[in-house]
């Protein structure tokens, strides 16, 4: 994990400067059609739009994900399951500041992780995937969603995703002087260079915003592999992340509220439709959902890294793996997998821990009548007392209504 | 003069790289020894919920005085033993065994498991005692990386120079040590 960590610092340190490199390239090219002589003015433009994303999507990237996606944050008591279980892999995972956690009150089973560092990040899940897993499958997926922080990929792809927009914005600039500005000054450009600096720029402008978003797409899917190798390895169950993928991949319904941007750091790639989740595809932020349950599956009974590249490997029949060298010969400790862990929650009960919890979050009062049963009670009732439907008791109406 | 020039730079890369492996250490170190109280922290907990199960379960379990005692005593004798790590886990485990127990019996008991508060501390306990599994396997994972640092070469030179040693690892612990206690309804 620790020489993991380092390495995958390394890398995404490469990369981001490889893609900057794109961007000076760019800025330049497209400075000097515009007027030649005026290269070095296109790259600063280009590094000011990159540094005006970069500072939007780093101050305030965390609640404009959070707000869009309609998150809540809620406290222990609301679904002390879901806490344990988020606490349990923070221990597993040696996360000393544990993540908010938040909840989204949607039927679509799915979990996201946001978060620059290690402190100060959160966790979110659906309500859809509360009432869908059980225990080993809940810590399967918040497995997943740590080793996202623990790996820093919320930052890396942060400035990676900055950088590939600063491109983006940079060459659609251009291409539109070329189409509407250029012919004014056509007389007046005959010389060679200007073609040579034409026909670059042109090229640069095409190809540069392509390559940066599949680049960065490339690198989104290999921080799947990555958490999931470090999901099972936390866990020590990679059986249990598998069985919740497959419970994810198998909900017809879709998730709404999702900005393109945040769709890296969920657990399963929530603007794909079903059935094109299952598909594989290079133009994918997530690898096809089949595919990294396959993974999982043919894991073995050792939930190590180095297992999970053998097995990667072995599936999908690609002679490159997720891991460096250096980070597999630290990781040559036996991770042996653990037997499941029996949840006594049965389906009926997750979903009435997760509506009961919904409805506390909208300010309803639960009054425990005698006779067994609960009274749920709006807000908005504006009645003194309420009689409970089963045996006809009286009850007082805590106003404002409080929740008990 | 050139001759010096190289020397004093060799000899600053040199030096750089050395504090570089110290910190390595240093930190390989301090992450077991966070791992180790990580396990603390959570037997811990674990000490501290059993009395409130204990007088919860008290009032519904008429006949079986003994399970009870049982759990009360091992952690008793969990809590008073002290010294050797072997003998404090060995202590650890008989209550994790007696607790497994408690919860089985408890199985006859439609009333107990009907009970909010029952359930809610069982919640708090089955999430103890996992959690008491994650930081053992924790503190092995940063006890192998130590191991690893104070072993393989470059580090392990410096590690020799400036006293590193490797910690003890937890053994292995049989599948049925690792399960939460077990519970059908």
């Amino acid at each position: 994990m620790f020489e993991l960590i380092r390495a995958n610092q390394r890398r995404a340190a490469f990369l981001v400067v490889a893609v900057a490199g794109l961007l000076i390239a760019t800025g330049y090219a497209i400075g000097e059609v515009v007027q030649p002589g005026a290269g070095p003015a296109g790259l600063v433009a280009g590094f000011a739009l990159w540094a005006i994303l970069s500072v939007v999507a780093y101050s305030s990237g965390d609640s404009i994900f959070l707000g869009l996606a309609g998150a809540r944050r809620i406290e222990k008591k609301d679904h002390p399951v879901l806490f344990n279980v988020v606490e349990e892999m923070c221990v597993a995972s040696g996360l000393a500041t544990p993540p908010a956690v938040y909840v989204i009150d949607q039927e679509a089973p799915n979990a996201f992780a946001t978060g620059r560092s290690e402190t100060g990040a959160s966790i979110a899940v659906t309500a859809g995937l509360l009432e869908r897993l059980d225990r080993d499958e809940l810590q399967g997926v918040i497995g997943h969603e740590l080793a996202h922080i623990k790996n820093r990929d919320v930052l890396y792809l942060m400035m990676l995703g900055a950088l590939a927009g600063a491109i983006v914005i940079l060459a659609d600039a251009g291409r539109r002087f070329l189409w509407y500005g250029r012919g004014r000054r056509r007389t007046s450009d005959k010389g060679g260079g200007g073609a040579v600096i034409l026909v670059v720029a042109l090229v640069l402008m095409i190809v540069a915003p392509i390559v940066a978003h599949l680049l960065y797409l490339a690198v989104s899917r290999r921080r799947e592999y990555l958490a999931d190798a470090c999901g099972a390895r936390f866990t020590r169950y990679p059986e249990g992340l598998a069985s919740a993928l497959e419970k994810i991949a198998a909900s017809p319904a879709a998730l709404s509220g999702v900005s393109r941007a945040m769709a890296p750091m969920y657990i399963s790639d929530p603007l794909a439709t079903p059935g094109a989740r299952r598909l594989s595809s290079w133009g994918g932020t997530h690898p096809p959902i089949e595919e990294r349950i396959r993974i999982l599956r043919s894991m073995a009974g050792e939930a190590s890294l180095a297992r999970y590249e053998e097995s990667f490997r072995k599936v999908t029949r690609r002679p490159v793996g997720v891991f460096p060298a250096a980070v597999l010969a630290e990781e040559r400790a036996a991770a042996a997998t653990r037997a499941p862990t029996p949840d006594p929650r049965t389906r009926v009960d997750r979903v009435r821990q997760t509506t009961d919890m919904l409805w506390r979050l909208k300010g309803f009062a639960f009054l425990p009548c005698a006779c067994g049963t609960t009274l749920k009670v709006p807000p908005a009732y504006a009645g003194e007392t309420i009689h409970c439907p089963q045996c006809g008791a009286e009850h007082p109406v805590p106003h404002p209504a409080v929740t008990v | 003069m050139l001759v010096l020039l190289v020397l004093l730079a060799l000899a600053a890369i040199l030096v750089i790289f050395v504090i570089g492996v110290y910190n390595g250490l240093v930190r390989a170190r301090n992450d077991v020894k966070n791992g180790w109280s990580q396990i603390d922290v959570q037997l811990k907990r674990r000490h501290d919920l059993i009395p409130n199960l204990v007088e919860t379960v008290r009032g519904y379990m008429t006949h079986e005085r003994g399970t009870l005692e049982a759990v009360t005593k091992a952690r008793q004798q969990a809590i008073s033993v002290s010294g050797d790590v072997a003998d404090r886990m060995k202590a650890e485990n008989m209550l994790s065994q007696t607790l497994r127990s408690l919860f089985a019996v408890a199985e006859s008991y439609p009333d107990l498991k009907a009970n909010q508060n029952f359930l809610a501390l069982q919640e708090e306990v089955t999430s103890t005692e996992n959690k008491i599994g994650f930081a053992r396997q924790y503190y092995n994972d940063t006890a192998m990386r130590l191991k690893n640092k104070v072993e393989m070469f470059p580090s392990n030179i410096f590690a020799s120079m400036f006293g590193f040693s490797p910690e003890p690892f937890f053994e292995v612990e049989t599948a049925a040590e690792r399960q939460a206690p077990q519970i059908k309804f």
